[in-house]
């Protein structure tokens, strides 16, 4: 396998873990997140302290996994206090508060970023794997959790907040708990993105990529796991397919997007099922 | 003397977000869309200033130009995309907005290349005047002059004409506005359009002000904009004014103050959250109907 291969890999893979985790936040729970890079980046910067301290992997993932998480529920309890349209807009800000902060701190590399993280000593090919594995994990929970009893109460909340609470669904237990597990997970990939890459700079984890995932979880169809994989995937490879139109790329990419949506505004789930459907009556 | 000269700046651009945003404003109080592309919209009206101000020699013709192209440009938005999007989840017809925002965004750096254009005849935004011991530029009076004139007319238009109060009354109540006879879709229209030329306006004094318009302009219009609205409690305009010129004066000080640990476009999203955590239905506690 090329390395260029492999780097597709684990961009797929990471990209997977971070369109579930926020299906599972916006599409599930419908607490709209449109910062979900700053919980990405938390995690990142997390883990690559860790590692430069320590050089131990499991340790590096797991405060990755932590911090974001921990950021994830003090914005969740936000959430529990705006309302829909400025939650987008709160999260929004969490975004660009994470970004401008860091970007000023010196003990976190500033403008340069953290460089020289210690190898996880899996190799290239280790590392791929762990994220290939990471990523069916995240994809498997997420399935579970949608047929779960915690699901249908996201699902709940995510419709009608007062209907759920009739039905003794106390919407903001749910809440945290959609955006403590939704941003550990983008935390845990946060981790990986750091072990693949060895050096992180804050441009990295910038509002475009919230805004990326987000449309990853609405062209997958908001709510669906497998739309969500398949965008995150689709959306990945289209900047490389679209290579040798080098210059137009982001042309390229806004049409795209804008034909998508136009063309399906059900995401990528409806089209699924609408031909299931068709190919059942047929 | 420098910290007044700090509160004029910080005025300035107040009433530059003002314009820029009052039409993100409209669109999201009709219709519930966070329309990103408004930031394209400003970009266009931009580039038509300069383009146009620079191909027939005067940039009041540049002006002109664009408040009368850009509206169209505007409302064509909305007929082509967001129309037919209107009967999904919200977020749809944002992310397709975002599509054209990316899409023109990359066209015009494509069209007009990474550097941008500048007027050709760039005297005007380096005129000065002494006013009482402080220095204030042509383009910095041009713009204050500029975002009184439009929220003055605004407040007149919404208040003293049929269509105005049309407008506000669909704003609140659309299906009893529509019982009294009020166009719906007339009034969608006329927000785009309004809300367009205002971004056009604004854009071309943005581009006298730093005598440039180049990709990065939209970046930076998208972000603090959509801030600013919501300070402003979703959907209100005078609430975007206040929240604009508060904005405005705190980022002139906060630059100052702040620097060494906040980016400057941080400073936004700073006051943003702490008053959102306060007051969770924005600056003026207006609620959005």
């Amino acid at each position: 396998m090329t390395s260029y291969t492999v780097s597709l890999i684990c961009a797929v893979g990471i990209n997977v873990i971070l369109a579930v985790s926020l299906n599972l936040i916006t599409g599930l729970c419908g607490q709209i997140s449109l910062g979900h890079a700053a919980f990405f980046g938390c995690g990142a910067y997390a883990a690559a302290l860790v590692m430069v301290a320590t050089s131990s992997m499991p340790l590096a993932l797991m405060a990755g996994m932590l911090a974001a998480s921990a950021l994830g529920i003090a914005v969740g309890f936000a959430s529990l206090r705006v309302r829909k349209g400025f939650l987008a807009v709160t999260t929004i800000g969490v975004n660009f508060l994470f970004v401008g902060i860091v970007r000023k701190q010196e003990w976190l590399g500033g403008e340069m970023g953290v460089s020289g993280i210690p190898p996880t000593g899996l190799g290239h090919l280790g590392d791929m794997t762990l994220i290939v594995v990471i990523a069916l994990a995240t994809v498997l929970f997420s399935l579970y959790v949608t047929r779960s009893w915690m699901g249908f109460a996201f699902k709940a909340v995510g419709e009608d907040e007062q209907a759920a609470t009739t039905v003794g669904i106390g919407p903001a237990g749910y809440k945290l708990a959609a955006f403590g597990l939704g941003t550990a997970l983008a935390g845990v990939a946060g981790a990986l993105y750091t072990f693949f890459t060895q050096f992180i700079s804050v441009d990295s984890f910038d509002f475009t990529l919230s805004v990326m995932l987000l449309a990853m979880v609405v062209i997958g169809g908001i709510g669906s796991t497998w739309g969500a994989v398949a965008a995150a995937a689709g959306l990945t490879l289209l900047p490389e397919a679209i290579r040798f139109v080098n210059d137009y790329r982001l042309l390229v990419f806004g049409t795209v997007l804008i034909l998508v949506i136009r063309l399906a505004p059900g995401g990528i789930a409806e089209l699924a099922r609408g031909a299931f459907a068709r190919g059942r009556t047929s | 003397m420098y910290y007044v000269e700090l509160a004029l700046t910080g005025v300035t651009f107040g009433c530059m977000y003002a314009m820029m945003s009052v039409g993100l404003t409209l669109v999201y109080g009709l219709l519930r869309i966070l329309h990103v592309a408004h930031a394209a919209v400003f970009a266009l009206g931009a580039y038509l200033t300069v383009l146009i101000a620079n191909s027939a020699g005067s940039v009041a013709v540049g002006f002109l130009a664009a408040i009368a192209l850009t509206p169209l440009f505007g409302m064509a938005i909305y007929r082509v995309l967001y129309e037919p999007l209107l009967k999904y989840h919200r977020d749809v017809p944002m992310i397709a907005s975002l599509g054209l925002l990316v899409l023109m965004q990359d066209g015009f750096r494509i069209l007009f290349g990474e550097q941008g254009v500048t007027f050709r005849d760039s005297s005007l935004s380096f005129t000065t005047y002494q006013v009482l011991g402080l220095t204030v530029t042509a383009p910095q009076i041009a713009v204050v002059a500029a975002a009184a004139a439009t929220f003055v007319g605004l407040h007149l238009f919404t208040t003293r004409t049929r269509i105005g109060v049309g407008w506000r009354a669909t704003v609140s109540r659309p299906q009893i506005a529509a019982s009294f006879g009020v166009d719906p879709i007339k009034v969608r229209y006329l927000n785009f359009a309004i809300g367009s030329g205002l971004a056009a306006v604004a854009g071309g004094l943005v581009a006298l002000m730093n005598n440039l318009v180049d990709p990065a302009t939209v970046t930076v219009v998208t972000y603090k904009a959509i801030a600013i609205i919501v300070l402003g409690g979703l959907g209100s305009v005078r609430g975007t004014l206040v929240a604009s010129l508060v904005l405005g004066v705190v980022e002139a000080y906060g630059t100052v103050f702040a620097g060494a640990w906040l980016d400057r476009d941080a400073i936004a999203f700073l006051v943003l959250i702490v008053l959102l955590l306060i007051r969770p239905e924005g600056f003026t506690g207006a609620r959005p109907a």
